[in-house]
This record gives structure tokens, sequence and C-alpha cells, in this order.
């Protein structure tokens, strides 16, 4: 089983970082295999922003996500640039508050939370990947929440260590809420 | 018996033998080239210097001037054409207890390696480096360089230079360069002393000898030979101490401003390195190379041999020096 | 050679969710590299960040220079200086370093050079892979000479290999080469350091006979001679002219014979010894793919399809790149009806293959003209078509 998934946003909503951490708890803590890819060059500096996971119980051999199973998307530019290149019946989560997303048709699974607005109720919207990747694990289980917390230290600095765990505890639980109301179909899972 | 040369005793017997590699002579160099003179001068302030020759290591580019490398018993690279001075850098960052000096000719030091210069003056990194300035390009055939004056005759200038030269004093005190002195082949004591004191200074020292070529600059500019160019260099070479490094460009066949121009103390790249990490990583950070105690007793000697070999020079060359072709230590003052 | 367990001081040991880049800072370091001296240029940059932040802690000293020329010059002299040194660079730095590479590989000095390749020509895509400095690494000094690459295909390798790349360097005295491009210096996965006892390095060769008999080279084209560190009192010279054993300038056609073979030989008479390949499959295959780098892991996954497919497909990873393998391809070459050839370039190392192949099967190039990796379909397009 592969999974591929996008994460994506503009430059400072710590994209880059949501990837480092999902691919070092997988590889490292998941006993799972991970190649973690981005976008380079001036996009990452400010402009729409991606990062990737390519992820296995074997090695990974392609590096880079073709049709991803999962798609978070922080920020409007990056919903209308990768929304399209999102599977049929693959995951959507997406900012609620900064994206507008087109009808829900069906095509995918859509899940909406205010993840900034969740991480300035915390202390700082810099925060908000942290509630992301909460919501992303209890929605898609790829990756265990007791992983993700390991795989904190070094990722992020270890003064916000406490409140990055709180964080992602929130944007957790807020996920198991959504997954109640909107069960994720298993059959068209990533 | 028989009064033929034998190449054997000379070398055995030469006072040079301890300096030079021996079984390498005779040298390249045309009579009356002045790269010899610098080399003789060379040898005289290491030996007067007392530094520990096995921690002395030469470097040189490519040219005329840059074979000096080749005939000096000494570590010693002979690098490629105008980066002696990133070669000498490597040296002396992977072993800071050497003393690396760079000797090469004005093309190669400030033509194709300029950008190494001025960025090697800008770090203040602790190399001496002398400059061989024949205002040509002597290897290749008497080409212009970038310190060639204008409306001086040159293989690729045939029609005289029109191009502005570079002077070099002032480009190096500008890029932050912490000694800067220039003499003419003539000025062999000075240059000397110059030596022995970039030896003992902490940090970039550059020399600049004007020397002549005489194969090529001489003769296609119709100058005479050697002893025709050590007498211009009588006639318009001058000292002065006080001289703005601003105002001591070389014209064709005019003045030549000479002197110790620059010496001053400003810690060497080195020292910034390990000023800067101890102070942001403090107890923690092991000064490169060596331990704190290390360093200190080392700080410790340098200081004590720089005063001691300062002392020395000043004793020895103070009376030398007013005979001198008239130039006295007024210039090194 | 003397192996010896690295210096724990330098080695991180544990598992690390790395990039490439940072992957070769840390083999540097392991291998005992405490020299670097570079210019920053994408997508290799990384690696250099990396030694900047880790130098002061292990005892190392980075230096950035004033361009890429400055950088391998630099190395030379920290090599004699008794440093085990490193750069690292991409295309444009690569061809600026051209000149001094052959300085050192005539003055046969060791010393470790990553190139991350992108996608060219000139400023071509920085930020982006390709594999089309194969050639230039291999010939582009001026005059005969030979070098050592590798080319890693993971961070995991890229570790392993820039380790493997100090060992090689010190033990034949040439510079060495990480072939790695945009996609592996860039892309994070798990990266295991071995402890540091596990972990075998070749410690500087250094002579220590009476001082007057200290001969620099030694042109057996077998093996090379132990070297000396600047202000150990040996005197040496070293000089890019053809030179004698002691290392003096000895101009004559005669003296480049001497030379020149033993630069080329001590490499070819130790190919087998120095190249390392992983084969899948080859036995009873039809077609074979022969690929290096990112590459190969596109072509496992093409190679998967045409095994579905019911082609017997074999697969050949040169990871050592240079030399050649030689010998393995003109074996193989006479078993396969075909041997195809994808590179993130436009036909590179494929000439090697054609001429090893020598009319025995049919070679197939996949070129590609950069700033992505294959499409698998386009590869199995080309397995399906080489074995019809
Ligand atoms: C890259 C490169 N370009 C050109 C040359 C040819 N070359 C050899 S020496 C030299 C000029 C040397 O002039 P200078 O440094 O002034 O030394 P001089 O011979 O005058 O002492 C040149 C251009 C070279 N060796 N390498
Ligand atoms: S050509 Fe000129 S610089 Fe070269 S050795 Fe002769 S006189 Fe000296
Ligand atoms: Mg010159």
């Amino acid at each position: 089983m592969t999974w591929e998934v996008r994460f994506s946003g503009f430059g400072g909503q710590g994209i880059v970082r949501c990837a480092l951490i999902t691919g070092k708890a997988l590889s490292m803590y998941d006993n799972k295999f991970a190649t973690m890819t981005q976008s380079f060059g001036p996009e990452a500096r400010g402009g729409a922003c991606a990062s990737q996971l390519v992820i296995s119980e074997s090695r990974v051999l392609y590096p880079y996500v073709t049709l991803p199973g999962v798609l978070v998307a922080l920020s409007q530019d990056s919903y209308n640039t990768y929304e399209p290149k999102l599977r049929d019946g693959g995951v959507l989560i997406y900012e609620e508050d900064l994206v507008q997303p087109k009808e829900d048709t069906g095509r995918v699974q859509m899940y909406a939370a205010p993840v900034t607005r969740m991480a300035e109720e915390i202390g700082n919207r810099i925060f908000a990947n942290l509630v992301t990747l909460g919501c992303f694990a209890a929605i898609t289980k790829i990756v265990s929440a007791e992983a993700m917390k390991n795989a904190l230290p070094g990722l992020v600095p270890d003064r916000f260590l406490a409140v990055n765990e709180k964080a992602f505890d929130r944007g957790y639980e807020y996920g198991l809420e959504l997954l109640e109301t909107r069960p994720l179909s298993i059959e068209e899972a990533p | 018996m028989s009064t033929a040369f034998d190449e054997e005793t000379f070398r055995a017997e030469s006072p040079m033998a301890e300096f030079l590699r021996m079984e390498r002579m005779p040298h390249i160099w045309c009579p009356g080239c002045g790269i010899g003179t610098v080399v003789n001068c060379f040898a005289e302030a290491v030996k007067k210097s007392g530094i520990d020759m096995d921690k002395l290591a030469v470097v040189s580019g490519i040219g005329c001037s840059g074979r000096v490398a080749g005939y000096v018993k000494l570590d010693s690279i002979h690098s490629t054409h105008g980066r002696a001075i990133p070669v000498a850098t490597g040296l002396k960052l992977a072993n800071p207890d050497l003393k690396v000096v760079v000797v090469s000719g004005d093309g190669d030091i400030v033509g194709i390696g300029g950008n190494h210069f001025i960025h090697a003056a800008r770090r203040n990194m602790d190399i001496m480096v002398i400059c061989i300035n024949n205002f040509t390009y002597g290897m290749t055939g008497g080409q212009v360089t970038p310190t060639t004056p204008q409306t001086a005759n040159a293989s690729t200038t045939p029609y005289g230079n029109y191009e502005y030269p570079f002077s070099l004093p002032f480009l190096a005190d500008a890029c932050g360069a912490t000694y800067v002195a220039r003499w003419t082949s003539l000025h062999a004591r000075n240059i000397t002393k110059s030596i022995r004191e970039g030896l003992s200074h902490k940090g970039f020292s550059f020399i600049e000898v004007i020397a002549p070529c005489t194969t090529l600059y001489q003769r296609r500019n119709r100058l005479g030979d050697g002893m025709d160019a050590l007498a211009y260099y009588r006639e318009e070479a001058e000292v002065d101490k006080e001289v703005d490094t601003r105002n001591v460009g070389i014209d064709f066949q005019g003045d030549i401003t000479m002197g110790r121009f620059v010496r001053r103390e400003k810690p060497t790249y080195l020292e910034a390195v390990n000023e800067r990490y101890a102070n942001v990583l403090g107890d923690e950070y092991q000064l490169y190379g060596m331990t704190t105690p290390e360093r200190e007793e080392k700080e410790r000697r340098e200081a004590e041999a720089r005063a001691k070999a300062q002392a020395l020079v000043e004793d020895e060359e103070a009376r030398l020096m007013a005979e001198d072709f008239g130039v006295d230590e007024e210039g090194l003052g | 050679m003397r192996k010896t367990a690295a210096d724990p001081k330098g080695v991180l040991s544990g598992a690390h969710f790395l990039d490439g880049d940072h992957a070769i800072a840390e083999g540097a370091l392991a291998a005992g590299c405490r020299f670097f001296a570079g210019y920053p240029i994408t997508p290799s940059t990384e690696t250099a960040e990396r030694f900047a932040e880790r130098c002061p802690g292990v005892g190392g000293l980075f230096i950035q220079m004033e361009d890429e020329i400055a950088s391998i010059a630099a190395l030379v002299g920290a090599a004699w200086g008794g440093q085990k040194v490193m750069t690292v660079t991409s295309g444009p730095g690569l061809s600026l370093m051209m000149e001094n590479l052959g300085l050192a590989v005539m003055t046969e000095t060791p010393m470790v050079i990553a190139d991350v390749q992108r996608a060219g020509p000139s400023t071509g895509l920085p930020t982006l892979p390709g594999q089309q400095d194969m050639m230039q690494v291999r010939w582009g000094s001026h005059g005969d000479y030979r070098i050592i690459a590798l080319s890693p295909d993971s961070p995991q390798e890229c570790f392993d290999l820039t380790v493997e790349a100090f060992n090689l360097s010190e033990t034949y005295r040439v510079p060495v080469f990480i072939m790695t491009d945009e996609t592996v210096g860039h892309m994070h996965e798990k990266v295991v350091i071995p402890p540091a006892e596990e972990i075998m390095v070749v410690a500087r060769n250094l002579y220590d006979g009476p001082k007057e008999d200290y001969r620099p080279y030694r042109f057996t084209g077998k093996d090379v001679a132990p070297m000396v560190r600047a202000g150990d009192g040996y005197r040496f010279h070293i000089t890019g002219l053809t030179h004698d054993e002691r290392g003096y300038p000895a101009l004559t056609p005669a003296q480049n014979v001497k030379v020149v073979t033993h630069l080329i030989e001590k490499i070819d008479s130790n190919a087998d010894k120095i190249i390392r390949l992983e084969e899948e499959e080859v036995e009873g295959a039809e077609v074979l793919v022969v690929s290096y780098g990112i590459t190969s892991r596109i072509v496992s996954r093409a190679v998967q399809l045409a095994r579905e497919a019911g082609i017997r497909t074999g697969t050949l990873r040169l990871i050592t790149v240079w030399p050649f393998a030689e010998r393995r391809i003109r074996e193989l070459a006479g078993q396969v009806r075909a041997i195809v050839v994808p590179e993130i370039n436009y036909g590179q190392m494929v000439r090697e293959v054609e001429r090893c192949a020598a009319g025995q099967c049919r070679v197939v190039s996949v070129p590609h003209c950069g700033g992505a990796v294959h499409d698998p379909d386009v590869i199995l397009g080309a397995i399906q078509e080489a074995c019809q």
C-alpha cells in the first residue's frame, strides 16, 4: 500500500515542516518508509508552497507524488492549484477561514477546519500547522499520534514543544469530531 | 688542478644551500631579471628572522615569478595560474602553525587571481603575499598586465597601453590588508626587512617589489638592461612614509613612491572565527586547531618572538639603511 | 591502507530524517573530514550550511570562499596541510573547478567533491534535477586523467557513499566525486548513521621514514606514495607541472609517459576493487536496464511493470559510475537482447554502454532534458520496444 500526501499553503504557514514532522514520525517511529519532497525556489519563500510525502510499507521507489490521495490546503491559491490534482475519492482537509471551496460534488471527501483560529486560541497562529497535523492524523490514520509527538523534538523549538503538542492534540480532537459527522469512506481511502 | 666550474662544489658551498634546492640549480631566470633578488632577500629574511623553516611554506602561482616555490627548500606548492592565494589559505587554515608565504607575479596575483587577492586581504587572512611586479606577463612573452603603466608597450598593446593600471598598495590597503609595503629590486635591504616584518606580522601582509623583466619589458620598451632598470629605480624611487596609498600610482618610467605604507593590528581571519564561536558557544567551543591554554601559550610565545624579531631588525638595520642608496629607515619608521 | 573506526566526535549515530545534502555533510564528518571550503549554489548549499553549523562542535573549519575556483584550490592546500577535505557544488560551480581539478589529479591530492546536479546548460533550471554533468566530471579538465565518481540514489546512500568516497580518495590519492542530483539532494528519508565503531575509515597514509628519503610520488600505476603534512619538516614540493618522484618539474615527454600512465593505471588497474554495482535478475534477462542515481529508482518502478507484462528484465545500477563497469557491461551485453539506458541527460553514459556492448546487443538510450525525473511509463515503453 502506498499513500501519497500533499501539504500546501503559502510560505510561512509551516507547510514544509508539516511534511517533515509526518515523514519523520512515519519512518522513525511508525516503522514505515516515507520520502519527503518539497517545492524549492522563489515559491517556497512566500507564494504558494507545497510539500509532499510518499509513504509505503516497503521502500519507496518513485519519490514524487503523482496522484495524491490526501491534500491539505491552507490557502485559496494552493487549493485552486492542487485540488484538481487530488484523486477521486481522496481526502481534502482545508483551512475553513482561508479557503472557499467549490461546491461539494462528492468527488473528494472534504473536511473543513478553522486551524488558524484554533491556533490563535492556543496563543499564536504559528501553531496552525500543528493543529493541521492533528486533524490530518485523526482523519486519515496514516500516522499515529504518538509517532507524531515523538517526531517533534528537533523540528520545533524546544521551548515551544509543549504548546506544539497541545496544538496537535486540539487538532486531533477536532479531527475525530469531524469524522463523527462525516466518517471516512475506507474503500475510497487514499 | 682544474679550474673548471664545478657544479657539485658550487652547490655544496653556496651560502644559499640551506635555503634553496641546490639540486634544481641553475634556475630558469634570465640574466638581470629581478626575481632572483627577491629570492635572495627572502632567504636572508628567513635566516635572520630565526623562524623555524619547517614551519614555513611557500605557495606560488604560474609565471616566471611563480617558479619561486620550486626552488626554495621549504614545504612548497606550485599551484595554478592565479590560485596561489586560495591554496595558501587552505594550507594555513588546515595547519594554523604554519607561516604561509605566497610569491608570485603581478599577472598572477592581481590579474587572473585578483578576486582571491582582494578577498584574502578583506579577511585579513594570516598569510604574506609578495608580488613581483614587472609590469608584464613574463612567462608568456610580455603581454600587458593590470599593472602595466599607460603608454608602455607590450606584445598585446603593440601601440602602447591605454588601460588604467592598478596601484597595488592602494588596492591592498583599500581591501583591508594590515601590512602594505612597496620596494624596488634595488632596495634589497628594505625588501629583506619588510619580509622579516611580514614574517612576524599577524594578518594579511602584502609586499610589492617592482622588478625588471629584462628580456621582455625592458627590451620592448627600449629601456636597456637590468643595470638600466636599477639606475631608473635609483633615480626615481623615493621613500615617503606619510603618503596616502591613494597617491602612489606609477606612471611609465615615472616616480616610484616606496615605503611601508600600512601597518595596523586587526584580528586575523582565524582569530575572528575563534572569537565569534567562543562568544556564541561559550566554554563548549574548542578553539580550532588547539585548546585554550595551548592557544594562549602560543600567542604569548609569538608575541615575544615578534618583539624580539622587531628589536633585532631595528638594531641591525638602522645603521645599514642609511647607507643604502639614499634610503633611510624613514621609509619603515 | 589502514582502516580504523571513525572518530566518534564527528559521528551523529542514530536514525534521522534527512535530505541527501545533509546526509553528505554527516558522511563527511563521520569520515573524518574537518575542512570544508565552498561557495553557495542550489541545490548543494544545504551541505555547506550543515557543515558550517556542525564544525565548531567537532574541531572542524568551514570557509565560504569567493568562488568555486578558490574553493577547490583551498582544498589542495588544506589536504597538504594534513586535513581530509571536501566541497560541494552544482553544474556552474563544477565548470569553474575544472582547472584545479586537474591540479588535484596531477598532484595526487585526495579530496571529495559532491556535485548535486541540476538541469543545464548554463544557469538552466537551478532548483530541478539533472544528470548532465556525468561526462564533464570525467573529461572536463584538460589532459588525460582518471577520477572516481559514485552516484547515490537515496539520502542513506549519500551518507554511506560519502564515507566511501573519502576512503577511496585516501587509498588512491585522487579526487572522488559524489554525483548526485537535486531530487536526492533535497528529498528527505530515513538515514541511519551507525555507531562510530562500525564506520570504517581509511586514515591518511602518512610517511614516517627518514626525512631525506621522502618522495611524494611513485609511478607504479598500482598504488600511491604516502603523503606528508606541511609543517612536519619534510620540505616537500608539489607542482602541476610534469614531475619526478621528488615532485620536481621534469619537463620531458618521457616523464609525462610515466606520470600520465600512472595517473590512469592506478585507477584502471584497481577498477575491479573500486567498482560497486547492484544487479537484479540479470540471469536470463532479455532486456537489461542500466541506470544510476535517482533514475535507478524510477527504473525500479518501470521494471516492475515490465516484469508484470512478462518481459524478463534485469537491472544494473552503477553505484560507481567512474571508473565505468566496462568488463561487466561487456559480459552482460553478450547475454541480453538489448540494454536500455535512461538518464536525465541527452545520452551521456549510454555512450559508454554502447562502447562496451560493441555491437553484441541493441543499446537504447532513454534521454531526458532535465528538470524532472523520467515518467516510468516512458522507460517501460523503451523496454517494450527494445525487446521487439
Ligand atoms: C588559466 C591559465 N591561463 C593562462 C596561462 C598562461 N600563463 C602562464 S604564466 C602567465 C602570466 C604570468 O605573469 P606574471 O604573473 O606577471 O608572472 P611573470 O612571468 O611576469 O613573473 C600566463 C598568462 C596559464 N598558465 N593558465
Ligand atoms: S622573461 Fe622576464 S620575468 Fe621571466 S625570467 Fe626573464 S627577465 Fe625574468
Ligand atoms: Mg609579471
